[in-house]
């Protein structure tokens, strides 16, 4: 292996852009205050300053502009990569996304793919203002033509980004802001690809499988921890890519182990765990043990910061989860 | 030295509001003289023509034709049931084809829904119009060739797409590259207008946004959009130029486009590459074929705009030129009538798609779930026949 950085996952955003800026000139970075104030998480700093103002770009403050100019830039051969500051702030531009990010490779009977990332941070726990909290991942998941990945990890962070970056359809790149500077890991100076569409086990186990992905998978490996304390051997998945899912490694982990427990921030109703649980009857029924259990944001819009901590599942909440579905 | 400035928006401002005796100032809109014209209703020249050789000319008559001809068989075919909904052109002809005839080969044009003829222009044989709104995914395939961004139809939501079109030209050093945006009045309204005309105006980039004013958003007239006093006006605040052009004048709409696609192009110092243009014109048939006129406008009104036909202008004005005459008229319509059955026939004889089909073009590589549709629902569709899915069509 090559040399290695100790980067935090929002360093290695910045590093993956960066890498691959360098490798592919047609790749080019949008947003508002991207440029000399590198981004108001810090996932630029520094790039404008080295590809310049020609492909690090400030933009009028307008998400469907950013997100339909993007949509133009990459018509005309380019690799845009738009920012929108936060993903409660993607609703203004919901109509490009869904009517023509989504679509247009369809619309065109692929004369024209999108090879763009747009990239948000999403989630709670920053004690943020109002809409600056929301994981609503699944508005992207069921919209046809996009592929959604969110990591939790700085080595992944920049292999999925450079990965999306060389998609040649467009990707939504979800960001788990909770865990931009959470803690540090090597990662390669040089460019790699981690693929999109495969799930990482980040604790193997055989009592229960644990599904979850970004955010979530820090409380979600500390509850498994927790819980080998008493005996329970968890096995965690952590999905990296939910658009498409990896469904091979959530069945074969699942027949592993019988039970399953699925935790996301995402409202509850319509959320992926659903989606899980579904294709866990429809392909493992016969291995199940138990109910599968979801722990979940709930169906409320996040509150402000004061209760976002009831709102949000915990390590304590996780483990309510788990010890259902090993006890049952 | 490209002025459109000073040749038009001055002019126009200069004139007062007029109307219909009578008819309150909100209704400026809804009269087509107090702009940039070339030929006045019957043909007759009252401005500078635009340089063009005869057969050029002949073009944009014949594409006129065509045009009309084509509007008048589809809006036929849906009426018996042969097509589905469509969006009929018929009085916009003379912007449609006086602007696309501006293009440069290598310029590219950014459509909304109803720019059949103008897109002919550019090259999509009428065939692929016909399929898409007969409902086949095929029509939308392009020719290679072709420099036309797919159909919109969500209201202005291609306009901030054209802003970046042009915009990646101008990062990559294509500087002979310019477009054509095209919208209605409606879209005027929408916040996708004002992003991607900002944008346009920020990053200064070669696009020409054309506003097809037809005075008509399906039932809701021009001046209930907005209180502006023109739709061209809105370009200033943008900070390029806006322009209002008779739009049924197609000698005036390809002057102006072809003015702003030169100073896209090439622009004096400090003069912005966009310009707006607002090509006043009349919607003479439905919003739709599932729409119906009569319900919000009065056969009068239509009347009054019938009377500034594009087609018989140019034609009272090329044959009093010696352009054109009754054979080269009476050839030009059978052409025109041949090309269109032909493109009928053609479409007609597509074969139904493949439920396969469905699945294409949705990613480069089919993830494993969308395969395993596909391929169940196929064996499906073998078990029980296609017949036990398809209606008539």
């Amino acid at each position: 292996m090559s040399e290695t950085q100790n980067l935090t996952l929002v360093q290695a955003v910045r590093d993956g852009l960066a890498t691959e800026m360098e490798l592919d000139d047609d790749v080019v970075a949008l947003g508002q205050d991207i440029g000399a104030n590198g981004g108001v998480f810090r996932a630029t700093q520094g790039l404008q300053d080295e590809f310049g103002e020609q492909r690090v770009i400030d933009t009028p403050l307008a998400e469907s502009g950013i997100i339909g100019s993007a949509i133009g830039l990459a018509t005309g051969g380019m690799k845009p990569v738009p920012e929108i500051q936060f993903s409660g702030f993607m609703y203004p531009g919901f109509d490009q996304i869904v009517s023509h990010m989504a679509r247009y490779r369809t619309r065109t009977r692929s004369r024209f793919s999108l090879p763009m990332v747009l990239r948000a941070p999403y989630g709670g726990g920053i004690r943020a203002p109002e809409s600056h909290s929301d994981s609503k991942e699944t508005f992207y998941t069921h919209e046809a033509g996009l592929k959604v990945v969110m990591p939790s990890t700085p080595y992944d962070t920049k292999g999925l980004l450079i990965s999306a970056i060389r998609d040649p359809d467009p990707v939504v790149f979800l960001e788990p802001k909770l865990i931009y500077r959470a803690f540090r890991e090597d990662v390669p100076t040089e460019a790699y690809e981690v693929p999109i569409g495969e799930a990482a086990v980040r604790r193997e186990g055989s009592d229960v499988s644990v599904f979850t992905y970004g955010a979530m998978t820090r409380p979600t490996l500390e509850a498994a921890e927790n819980l080998a304390e008493e005996g329970v051997d968890a096995e965690v998945v952590d999905l990296r890519t939910v658009s498409p899912m990896d469904r091979e490694a959530i069945v074969e982990s699942f027949k592993k182990t019988g039970r399953g427990v699925v935790v996301h921030e995402a409202p509850k109703s319509g959320g992926l765990a659903g989606e899980i649980t579904a294709l866990l009857q429809e392909e493992a029924l016969v291995y199940q043990e138990a109910p599968i259990q979801r722990v979940t944001g709930f169906d409320v819009p996040v509150p402000l910061y004061a209760m976002e901590d009831y709102y949000l599942p915990n390590a304590a909440r996780v483990e309510d989860g788990i010890r259902e579905a090993v006890e049952f | 030295m490209i002025n459109i400035y000073e040749s038009t928006i001055t002019a126009a401002k200069e004139i007062p509001p007029y109307g219909e005796e009578g008819e309150a100032v909100s209704t400026i809109q809804r009269d087509p003289e107090n702009r940039v014209q070339v030929l006045d209703e019957d043909g007759n020249l009252v401005g500078e023509p635009p340089d063009l050789d005869e057969d050029t000319l002949i073009d944009i008559y014949r594409d006129m034709k065509l045009a009309r001809h084509f509007d008048e068989r589809a809006v036929s075919l849906q009426r018996q049931g042969r097509m589905g909904t469509y969006p009929p052109l018929s009085g916009q002809e003379g912007a449609q084809i006086g602007s696309a005839h501006a293009l440069a080969d290598d310029d590219w044009m950014v459509p909304s829904y109803r720019e059949h003829g103008a897109a002919v222009v550019r090259g999509l044989p009428l065939k692929q119009t016909l399929l898409y709104w007969m409902g086949y995914e095929a029509g939308n395939d392009v020719p290679e060739d072709a420099n036309i961004l797919p159909v919109a139809v969500p209201i202005a939501s291609q306009i901030p797409h054209a802003s970046g079109l042009a915009w990646s030209w101008k990062l990559q050093g294509h500087d002979d590259t310019a477009g054509i945006c095209y919208f209605g009045d409606g879209a005027t309204s929408e916040g996708d207008f004002h992003e991607g005309l900002n944008f346009a105006g920020v990053y200064d980039v070669p696009m020409v946004f054309f506003c097809n004013n037809n005075q008509w958003a399906i039932s809701v007239p021009r001046e209930r959009q907005t209180a502006s006093e023109t739709l061209a006006q809105k370009a200033n605040a943008y900070g390029f130029e806006g322009v209002q052009v008779d739009g049924m004048d197609p000698l005036a709409v390809y002057k102006v486009t072809q003015d702003a696609l030169e100073k896209a192009r090439n622009p004096d110092e400090d003069q912005p590459r966009p310009t707006m243009i607002e090509a006043v014109q009349y919607r003479f048939g439905a919003h739709t074929t599932a729409d119906d006129p009569t319900v919000y406008r009065d056969e009068e009104e239509v009347e009054r705009w019938k009377a500034k036909d594009p087609i018989p202008r140019l034609e009272a004005y090329l044959r009093s030129e010696d352009v054109l005459d009754d054979d080269a008229v009476a050839e030009i319509e059978a052409t025109v009538e041949r090309q269109v059955d032909e493109a009928i026939d053609a479409a007609e004889s597509e074969p139904r798609p493949d439920p396969e089909e469905m699945f294409e073009h949705v990613y480069a590589d089919l993830p494993p779930e969308l395969q395993a549709q596909r391929d169940e629902f196929v064996a499906t569709v073998d078990r029980h026949g296609k017949d036990a899915f398809l209606e008539e069509e």
